[in-house]
């Protein structure tokens, strides 16, 4: 298979610079783009690509970028590119690859989506604890500086672009586009209200794009070599090409390059060697940990959107985290939901003061103080902060999702700890 | 009007109005936290949850917020449906989590948004057995307790602190469950809007400290509707009263003046009327100087004796009912009668009222002037000398976002939506001060002029929007702004004190009236019935200054609630303590004038009296007793007419009620003849009843003073007002003018007051906003003015500026306790350059010698001064030998001994443990 952006990330990867990347087809996008193709030319050819958000929710990208006001329906004034590299989703590492690995790859694509937007400065938001990626990412930006193709008059063409790389001061929540939004203006990190979108009024209440790094490392192939192309790269009915990622307990957990559509259990099989010895898959979170668990009778099932979606969970960022046989189930996702009522901004109330109510149930049941009706607390509480509307961000509603998923595949599991102390816990009062 | 469905049943809409106002609207109990009428909707509670329907088809619909939904013609919701009722109860259950079920020992118990809307919701088992978060509470001065357990995470405080009142140093801090609300550390809140939290905060985390330490509950508060007497601007209070003393002040709805919010001054600055210093009985002055208290028949008996066949001159006052001014001046004459304004003010006043009655401009009222799209500020201080009118000017500066807004389609309502677009995009407010003033930093211009400065700008501004040619850049540019603008708003004075302002506020207002029929001009006046007061001044009315020339001519002086220490110079005082001259004064509490006096009569204040007030734009609007006066105490109005009884010629014996002094007051003169119309006489009834004073749970009535007696005292009865001290009656449609409270079933806390609007945020449904007395002719203030200049000074010489302070610079509000906390030391405000120059630091102090003036006041280094001016802490004691416009020398004073920081006080946490976390 035909590696699209890992292409110049080795096995063995050593970080490239502007020249290796320049050799290997680097840039021919952007000066193609800037010589022969129009904004409106490019926004055609990354909505005939099929191109969808890589950062988990999957929205196809240039649908995304038609709604920013382009041309008089756009007040004057600045627009924005923000990439989202704020890369905190439990269990997913692909974007850190791509930024330490190949950055002028991720730039090239901003480059080209500012273009094609309109936008006059980028900011790339990214992960605070990525020392080493922001550090070469502002070597990379550097060097774009000197040669042009950042600044002023890029490469003599009319399109101007000022980029800047803007450490995370930290929290989960500022993946979310709007909460990245309003960390970016120095202000707490609370998602906005939608609508009205980013789109429309964004970072400083412009016009704001937020796509998420492999989203734009996608960009420059798709100008490069056309829609047609991009589209004949998925094995299944979305295009192009994927990082999917194993973490848990098989041989060879990792990050791989596939085309969209592999099915999983190529990826868990093949590319991370299967289960450890001794251990079976009893589930996986496909996308990350704010995702649905599938089942071992799901592995035959393609990576793609709509394929996952039809399953009953989502393909997020394609980062599967894997449950054997040995591993409890309960504490797998009260671990998850520890993690999701941290990072809670506090801003609306089923997620501030849901999520901890829903770990303190969990670690009731974990620690061998559950009761009954312990269950009919959590399925209502998976109804309460999971439903889409009832919380202000998609923050809680992910967090639900492991549990919602946990309580319809591993019920039993939840009314084994149950069992086993209903005995000799009944009378003991828990505090209060 | 648009219709939607709701369960079923059609309701009518108000087109761009959410769910939730619509719901409200129609008399439905939808539950709610984070969002307030005056703020819009954030969508951080959820508690307004309901379902919605995408289609006929739809069955399932799904959950929206009511606040955050637009209602469209045809829309399908339901709140009935168990979805939304569940999720309803899910959010109070989990807001229940950390909360302390403190109610009994709580002060908000009683009046708790929360409790209601937990009881609405239905809501009653918890599920939840872990542990609660607890928060460590800050010292937050002395107006505002805080008890951060009780925290539902609302974000109300912030965004009224913050956002809306413009406070920096209040705010969110963490986040997830354990987001904090309060300062970074310890300290005094610094906004004057501070005392707004206890009514914005749902629950009990923000509570009246002073109420605190006198505690009752609502429903045991004897209330009645009152005005505010801190300031000119006449904003509506609801006082409550419990075991004789004044328990706190609430906010009462007004739409056109006050809305939702009152000043700090206003709401805690009524304490005086506990203070230890109120005078309880008549005093006559013994031959040895002292003071005796004596029987109030035996006081008239006496006074009787200085009236008959003598000179009597009347001094009225600023702060006194319009009632008591006139009967003075009706009972003695108009040329026996003195305003009481000073004279640094009267004239001003004077100029004041002739400005508002030949305006071509609008003027608008406090809720009028927040439509404003460009401001301009001409000398005077607004955020202390009309606090809550800097408070509309803060929403005023919105209107660019508010547009901006408008053209991208998005709601007003849509409070955080609106900021993020809006970011710091203002309308234009162009500010011409002396001094800085604390709209500084929403100000687009901003100009320190001296105030003969100021007033030369304002003619060269009208002369240039008259099209006259002048190249003063900054003259060209403001008259761009404002000509520019579709609601320009003028803003003026009497806190310079200086009558040319006016006038070139006037010409201002005249030229843009000229271009523009919208224009507006809105001046301040300095105290609660200033405007009363200069009204009824006419060309005989003496000024003070006449007054104390004529003392030897005069037998006996009547002064009204007037401590002329703070009027007069340092000579006419010793002139008045050393003349033969009879004093018989009127007042609520002890000041150097009675300490002149040769008689004091105690004077019920504004909370155990009737009268009317006339505000900032001639709107006379009537508070009423909240409690009997005590012991011999009587509303000023009666003491005058007891006085004129003993008088041979006496002209008041016909008058046996209040409405009876109204009525002749209505008969006086023209301009007040619609005063009868200001609220219902003592006939009103409503059903037949008179308007109860005490709620319908007011307890213990029976058995309130048993521990002085068994024997139950008859209920007082009123005959003055329609108001009954009583429990029985309605209050439920009578004219809010009569309402003394608000409360609805299952709505006990301040958030009833929907309930009695004709729809969410308008008029009171039964609305009578008080009346306007002066209206303009319209012709514009054409005379031409022609005034002298102070020539250049002298090296070291500096013209005194007054300066107000909200807390402070006001006479009553400085007897109460906390206020006086505040106030701080007295001082003199100079520049950093005139710092240096005199080698002083903040802090340090300062010899201000001028006139008669020879005293050392504190340093405070302000950010902008208008070269060669200084200004002084208005209103202080210290500073009263000061007046405006004096010249001045400053030297260092080099024995002068710095203040010390002020220690902060804390819930009991050591002052180690300070820089330690937050939470416990």
């Amino acid at each position: 298979m035909e590696r699209v952006l890992t292409r110049n990330i080795a096995d063995d990867p050593i970080p490239i610079n502007l020249a290796t990347y320049e050799a290997n087809e680097g840039y021919e996008g952007l000066k193609k783009a800037l010589t022969d193709l129009s904004p409106e030319d490019c926004e055609s050819i990354v909505k005939d690509s099929k191109l969808r958000g890589r950062g988990g929710a999957g929205f196809p990208t240039g649908m995304k970028w038609s709604f920013v006001p382009k041309g008089d329906a756009c007040t004057p004034g600045h627009k924005y590119l923000v990439c989202n590299a704020d890369e905190m989703e439990p269990g997913t590492f692909k974007d850190r690859l791509l930024m330490e690995f190949d950055p002028h790859q991720l730039i090239e694509g901003m480059i080209l989506s500012a273009y094609t937007l309109g936008a006059d400065i980028a900011y790339i938001f990214i992960r605070g604890e990525y020392v080493v990626s922001i550090e070469r990412l502002r070597e990379a930006i550097a060097e774009c500086y000197e040669k042009n193709y950042l600044g002023k008059n890029i490469l003599g063409s009319e399109f101007s672009l000022e980029m800047y790389v803007h450490p995370s001061a930290g929290r989960y929540i500022c993946g979310e586009e709007t909460a990245l939004i309003n960390a970016l203006e120095g202000k707490r990190a609370n998602p906005r209200a939608k609508p009205p979108f980013p789109q429309v009024s964004g970072l400083w209440g412009r016009p704001t794009i937020v796509n998420n790094v492999e989203t734009l490392c996608n960009i420059p192939h798709i100008i490069h070599r056309g829609a047609d192309w991009f589209r004949t790269l998925g094995r299944g009915e979305d295009s192009g090409t994927k990082l999917f990622g194993v973490s848990g307990k098989v041989k060879n957990p990792g990050c791989w390059e596939l085309p969209m559509g592999t099915p999983v259990r190529e990826i868990i099989e093949d590319c991370a060697g299967g289960m450890l010895p001794g251990l079976k898959l009893k589930g996986f979170l496909p996308g990350g940990g704010s995702t649905d668990f599938l089942t071992s009778d799901h592995l035959d099932l393609a990576m793609d959107y709509n394929v996952i979606g039809a399953a009953g969970s989502r393909m997020g960022t394609g980062t599967m985290i894997i449950l054997d046989d040995q591993t409890c189930p309960v504490g797998m996702v009260l671990n998850l939901i520890r993690f999701f009522a941290q990072e809670s901004c506090g801003f609306c109330t089923p997620c501030r003061d849901g999520l901890p109510w829903t770990r303190q149930v969990l670690e009731d049941i974990y620690n061998g103080r559950g009761r009954k009706e312990d269950l009919e607390t959590l399925a209502y509480q998976v109804k309460y902060i999971g439903g889409i509307g009832n919380t202000h961000c998609a923050l809680a509603p992910g967090a639900m999702e492991p549990l919602q998923s946990a309580l319809k595949y591993f019920y039993s599991d939840f009314e084994k700890l149950i069992e086993r102390n209903s005995g000799q816990q009944q009378n003991v009062a828990r505090g209060q | 009007m648009p219709k939607v469905l709701v369960d079923g049943q059609p309701i009518e809409v108000n087109e761009g109005e959410n769910l939730l106002e619509a719901c409200l609207n129609a008399g439905l109990d939808l539950p709610y936290f984070c969002w307030h009428p005056a703020m819009g909707s954030v969508g951080s509670c959820r508690q307004c949850a309901v379902v919605q329907y995408q289609s006929d088809e739809d069955t399932n619909g799904r959950i929206v917020m009511g606040c955050m939904t637009e209602v469209k013609e045809g829309a399908r919701f339901s709140l009935e449906t168990e979805n939304a009722v569940q999720f309803r109860e899910a959010i109070i259950e989990s807001l229940m989590l950390n909360h302390p079920h403190d109610c009994p020992v709580c002060s908000e118990g009683g009046e708790c948004h929360l409790q209601d809307m937990t009881v609405m919701v239905g809501h009653r088992d918890r599920r939840y057995t872990g542990k609660k978060n607890t928060h460590r509470n800050q010292y937050l001065g002395p107006l505002i307790n805080h008890e951060m357990n009780r925290c539902i995470t609302c974000y109300r405080c912030e965004r009224f602190y913050k956002d809306y009142a413009g406070g920096k140093d209040f705010g969110a801090q963490a986040s997830r469950d354990r987001v904090f609300f309060g300062r970074q550390t310890d300290g005094v809140l610094e906004s004057e809007f501070s005392g707004n939290l206890v009514e914005v905060c749902p629950t009990g985390v923000f509570t009246d400290k002073p109420f605190l330490a006198h505690y009752s509950r609502k429903w045991d508060l004897q209330s009645a509707p009152s005005i505010c007497t801190g300031c000119g601007v006449g904003c509506n209070t609801a006082p409550g009263e419990r075991y004789g003393r004044l328990k706190r002040i609430h906010n009462r709805y007004n739409y056109d003046i006050n809305g939702y919010f009152i000043c700090d001054r206003g709401r805690f600055g009524a304490g005086y009327v506990n203070n230890k210093e109120r005078i309880d009985y008549a005093g006559l002055r013994e031959v040895d100087g002292s003071y005796s208290a004596i029987r109030h028949e035996n006081a008239l008996a006496t006074a009787g004796q200085w009236l008959n066949d003598k000179r009597v001159v009347g001094i009225g006052s600023p702060r006194a009912s319009l009632e008591s001014n006139f009967l003075l001046k009706h009972w003695l004459g108009p040329a026996n009668f003195s305003s009481g304004l000073s004279d640094a003010e009267g004239p001003g006043m004077k100029q004041l009222i002739k400005v508002l009655s030949t305006t071509k401009a609008n003027v608008p009222s406090v809720r009028q002037m927040q439509s404003a799209d460009a401001i301009l500020i001409l000398g005077e201080d607004v955020a202390n000398t009309a606090p809550r009118i800097s408070l509309a000017l803060r929403q005023a500066v919105r209107n660019k976002s508010f547009s901006m807004a408008e053209e991208a389609g998005i709601p007003e309502w849509q409070d955080a939506a609106v900021r993020n677009l809006g970011q710091d995009e203002l309308s234009p407010l162009i500010i011409v001060t002396s001094s800085e003033s604390r709209l500084d930093n929403i100000a687009s211009h901003i100009y320190s002029l001296s105030p003969d400065a100021i007033a030369d700008f304002g003619f060269s501004l009208a002369a240039r929007l008259d099209g006259s040619d002048i190249e003063d850049e900054m003259v060209c540019g403001v008259a761009d702004i404002l000509s520019q603008a579709s609601r320009p708003l003028v803003v003026s004075g009497i806190g310079s004190f200086s009558p040319d302002i006016l006038s070139s506020a006037a010409k201002v207002a005249d030229s843009l009236s000229n271009l523009n029929k919208k224009a507006m001009l809105s001046l301040c006046v300095s105290e609660s019935n200033s405007m009363g007061v200069a009204m009824l001044s006419d060309e005989h009315t003496l000024s003070l200054a006449s007054v104390m020339e004529q003392l030897d001519d005069i037998d006996t002086l009547v002064i009204l609630e007037n401590d002329l220490s703070r009027r007069l110079d340092r000579s006419a005082l010793q002139k008045l303590s050393e003349s033969k001259v009879n004093i018989i004064a009127l007042d609520v509490i002890e000041n150097s004038t009675l300490n002149r006096a040769s008689m004091v009569l105690p004077a019920a204040s504004f909370a155990e009296s009737e009268g009317s007030l006339v505000n900032f734009e001639g709107r006379a609007q009537r508070y009423f007793p909240v409690f009997e006066p005590a012991r011999d105490r009587l509303p000023s109005w009666h003491w005058l007419i007891k006085l004129a009884s003993l008088d041979n010629d006496n002209k008041l014996s016909a008058l046996a009620c209040f409405d009876d002094v109204v009525s002749l007051l209505a008969d006086s003169d023209k301009k007040w003849e619609e005063i009868v119309k200001v609220a219902p006489g003592q006939t009103f009834r409503d059903r037949g009843q008179k308007i109860p004073r005490q709620t319908h749970r007011y307890s213990g009535r029976t058995a309130m003073n048993a521990s002085v007696s068994v024997h139950e005292p008859p209920q007082p009865k009123d005959n003055e007002t329609a108001l009954a001290y009583s429990m029985e009656g309605l209050n439920r449609d009578q004219p809010s003018t009569l309402s003394p409270y608000v409360w609805s079933p299952g709505w006990n806390s301040n958030h009833s007051v929907q309930k009695f609007q004709s729809k969410v945020d308008g008029q009171h449904k039964n609305q009578t906003p008080g009346i306007i007395l002066i209206s303009s002719n319209q012709n514009g203030f054409g005379e031409s003015v022609s005034y002298e200049r102070t020539g250049a000074l002298e090296a070291n010489n500096w013209t005194l500026i007054p300066i107000a302070c909200i807390h402070g610079s006001e006479e009553l509000s400085s007897y109460t306790k906390e206020i006086a906390e505040l106030s701080g030391n007295a001082f003199i405000a100079i520049s950093e350059d005139a710092a240096n120059a005199l080698g002083v630091l903040d802090g340090d102090g300062l010899q201000v010698i001028g006139g008669s003036a020879e005293i050392s006041l504190e340093v405070r280094v302000v950010d902008r001064m208008a070269e060669g001016c200084v200004g002084y802490s208005v209103g202080y004691e210290e500073t009263l030998s000061l007046a405006p416009g004096q010249t001045v020398r400053l030297a260092k004073d080099a024995s002068w001994i710095r203040s010390k920081p002020h220690l902060i006080a804390t819930d009991g946490a050591s002052e180690a443990s300070l820089g330690e976390s937050l939470y416990v």
